[in-house]
């Protein structure tokens, strides 16, 4: 690293974090586990398949249209377990409290952690508390850790991909990612965008239990589609391509993306699953997805292609074709 | 440079307003566009309404292309 | 938006791409863009995909972020280290490297750096946070310039003394000058910038087809606006014409916005400004006018490392469009967008940032 700090963009999603989680934790703690890169680590214990995964919260602000730093704590979890082909089951959740954080507001966290674990079908089963003196973190930090159960059979395997499979997506691009920003002092910007902030447990649960063409899922969070997209085919043979004019994004983030320059595929999303799918069981998939009210904008948006290796295509609402990489770290409104 | 978008305004008082784009909301100033009225729509940059949009111009250059596309075929 | 959904229907930039294919060139063409904003939205949508092979389009210096000299920055990032200070910036400037560092990693050293998408924002920032001493980093063009002149209007209307402004704004026309006049420089067409025309009117251009014989005309940012654009810029040289032309009639008057201007004439004066890649060019910036010196940030005393570029940096070839981004050795490899080298690298409508994040083919 040339750098001498850790900045913003080591935490943004884009390459700079992952060259940095690869130089530095990967590195550090190699193991075959962990060296996926996965949303989850699959365990194979005596009898059991466990998927195992962990992730820490810091948003600001901590409220947010449509969802709290706990709802998201909850869901991102249950998410990253149930894109592993996971049934997801029990969680910890540890606390980083800053001294002077408001009792009611840490209340309505917790509520909605309690109500979003019910939802789920997850049980919180463990969990720490410290508080930190006044400016040692901002208000709340969560992390939460959860471990899942892989069901026999599971085929899911990013080797399993080929050329000609579908790629969807179970609804519209970018809600999270700009309701928060929305949120945020300095922008301004007054909106109806909620957060999709949601546990995809029972959706996806309910296409596997169905059809057996799924191949890989992610869910797209920090780095948006463009991030899972890149992930997918990055080192692989084939390559991706998807059609712009397909990708489902509302009206309202549209105008807010045109006005600050953000491209509705680098935002982030906390209830939505990136599927690729054998592309005879496509149409029943989407099917599947339509009748849940977490996936009925849920949209067939492009392809795995034969080539160019390892590149990730859109081809543009007005039909010209060009490349979709990782954001630049983190996402700046510009006026230029 | 300069990344400006049309937003329709909702309403104005003398130096600000409110403009609206598919169904996002946002406080700008006014004082670059004066003769702005409630219903225009206004070209947006960081915050000021740089020019009033002359829709009806908008409107007829459309109709060129779509006659372009009639000849054509 | 949805009378305006036209602007980038599929079918109507097919159509004109199909004119642009039967117009008869005497030879290939270059067409130059000096409006980021251009830039991105021709990467955006993939429009090089749908021209003829006659047809390129190359990026000027239209991007301030790309334009803005390294010394710039680095008085930014001294300014940041002074006590109480809080440095304000549009979100273009803040990864973009100084000399030794940029925004970005003051802010994370522990200056504070904050991003308003408004500097009437930043002015009501100040109001409501006296304590602070907030310096907006003014930079960019015509159109950015009178929405800066009248936000420091209002600072001095109001008498904000923690507000001041330091200044890199630019004007087009001494850029265009300097660069149609140097040598090698080998442009066939010049898409004008359709928000500063917006802002200065279209005279301020005339002297490009009168002094170098260039077809010009100004463009909007749809796909649809700058496939027409491209198309008048054909046809002016099939005719062996040279003229400015107007393509965003929608929004461009003849003589621009005369608020606008006189906001800009109030406010600043012309001064010599120095352009990354074009070194100092003779009243092609705005200064802050004697008068305002109380909010002008340029007079607080602070030292300021002398200013390099780093080595094998091609950006100023790459803003005078007389090599690709891609021609440079540092591209995608020593720089990104993440670790920019050059400036072009930063901004999302930077030249190579354009072609970095959207150039469909192989890197």
């Amino acid at each position: 690293m040339s750098d001498s700090v850790v900045t913003l963009n080591h935490g943004a999603g884009g390459e700079t974090m992952r060259g940095f989680i690869k130089q530095l934790f990967i590195e550090s703690f190699a193991n075959p586990l962990l060296d996926t890169l996965a949303d989850a680590a699959l365990l194979n214990l005596p009898g059991t398949r466990l998927a195992f995964t962990t992730d820490s919260y810091v948003i600001k602000p901590v409220e947010f249209p449509g969802g709290n730093i706990g709802k998201l704590a909850v869901c991102g979890t249950v998410n990253d377990l149930a894109v592993m082909g996971a049934k997801p089951l029990y969680l910890s959740a540890g606390f980083i409290l800053e001294e002077g954080l408001d009792y009611s507001r840490l209340e309505r966290i917790v509520r909605a952690m309690a109500k979003t674990a019910r939802e789920a079908g997850v049980e919180i089963v463990t969990g720490d508390t410290k508080v930190v003196p006044r400016g040692e973190c901002d208000g709340i930090f969560i992390n939460t850790a959860g471990i899942g159960v892989v069901p026999q059979g599971n085929g899911l395997s990013p080797l399993l991909v080929a050329p000609g499979d579908a790629i969807i997506v179970s609804g519209t691009m970018g809600d999270h990612g700009l309701a928060v920003l929305s949120a945020r002092e300095g922008l301004s910007f007054q909106t109806q965008i909620e957060s999709d902030c949601a546990p995809l447990g029972d959706l996806i649960g309910g296409v596997l239990k169905i059809s057996p063409g799924v191949k890989w899922m992610r869910d797209p969070t920090r780095g948006g589609l463009a991030a899972v997209l890149t992930e997918l085919s990055e080192g692989q043979p084939f390559g991706v391509l998807i059609q712009e004019a397909a990708v489902p994004v509302r009206e309202d983030v549209k105008a807010v993306c045109e006005l600050l320059g953000f491209d509705p595929l680098h935002l982030a999303n906390e209830g939505k699953v990136v599927m690729v799918v054998e592309e005879s069981a496509a149409g029943g998939v989407l099917e599947i997805l339509k009748t849940h009210p977490l996936g009925k904008n849920a949209a067939l948006i492009g392809q795995v292609t034969e080539g160019p290796a390892g590149v990730v295509r859109v081809q543009t609402e007005v039909g010209g074709v060009r490349r979709l990489q990782r954001p630049a770290g983190e996402l700046l409104p510009r006026i230029c | 440079m300069c990344l400006a978008i049309p937003m329709k305004l909702l309403e104005r008082d003398e130096q600000r307003g409110t403009v609206e784009s598919g169904g996002a909301k946002r406080d700008v100033m006014l004082t670059l566009t004066p003769q702005a009225k409630t219903g225009d729509y206004v070209i947006v940059h960081a915050g000021y309404a740089l020019e009033v949009l002359d829709e009806a111009e908008a409107l007829r250059t459309l109709e060129l292309f779509r006659e372009l596309g009639e000849a054509g075929e | 938006m949805s009378a305006l959904s036209g602007y980038r229907d599929a079918e109507n930039v097919r159509r004109i791409a199909a004119q642009i294919a039967q117009v008869e060139l005497p030879r290939p063409v270059r067409f130059m863009e000096v409006c980021g904003g251009h830039t991105a939205a021709i990467y955006r949508f993939a429009l090089h995909d749908l021209l003829p092979d006659a047809v390129r389009l190359v990026s000027g210096p239209g991007c301030p972020v790309c334009v803005t000299a390294n010394d710039f920055v680095d008085r930014a990032v001294a300014l940041a280290q002074l006590p109480d200070v809080t440095i304000a910036t549009f979100g273009d400037l803040i990864r973009v490297p100084g000399s030794s560092r940029s925004l970005a990693e003051a802010r994370a050293r522990g200056a504070d750096v904050r991003v308003f998408y408004s500097s009437a924002d930043a002015l009501e920032f100040a109001k409501t946070h006296p304590e602070r001493r907030v310096i907006f980093l003014a930079i960019g063009f015509e159109t950015t310039a009178c929405t800066l002149a009248a936000t420091l209007a209002a600072a001095v209307q109001s008498g904000t003394r923690n507000f001041s402004m330091l200044c890199a704004l630019k004007t087009m026309p001494e850029a265009l000058r300097t660069l149609f006049s140097a040598p090698g420089v080998q442009i066939d067409g010049l898409i004008l910038p359709g928000h500063v025309t917006t802002v200065t009117g279209m005279a301020e251009f005339d002297f490009v087809p009168r002094e170098f014989r260039i077809p010009c005309a100004v463009s909007g940012f749809e796909p649809v606006d700058l496939m027409e654009t491209i198309l008048m810029l054909c046809r002016q040289i099939e005719q062996k014409r040279a003229a400015v032309e107007n393509q965003y009639t929608r929004v461009v008057r003849q003589d621009g916005n005369p608020h606008a201007q006189a906001l800009i004439a109030k406010m600043f004066e012309p001064c010599d400004m120095p352009w990354r890649g074009f070194g100092d060019i003779p009243q092609s910036g705005l200064a802050i006018r004697k008068e305002f010196a109380a909010w002008d940030a340029a007079a607080i005393p602070v030292e300021v490392e002398p200013a390099r570029e780093h080595p094998g940096c091609r950006c100023g070839e790459v803003l005078r469009g007389m090599i690709r981004p891609k021609d440079c050795a540092l591209f995608g490899k020593a720089c990104t967008p993440e670790q920019p080298r050059g400036a072009c690298m930063v901004s999302s409508e930077g030249a190579c940032a354009a072609v970095y994040h959207f150039a469909a083919e192989e890197r």
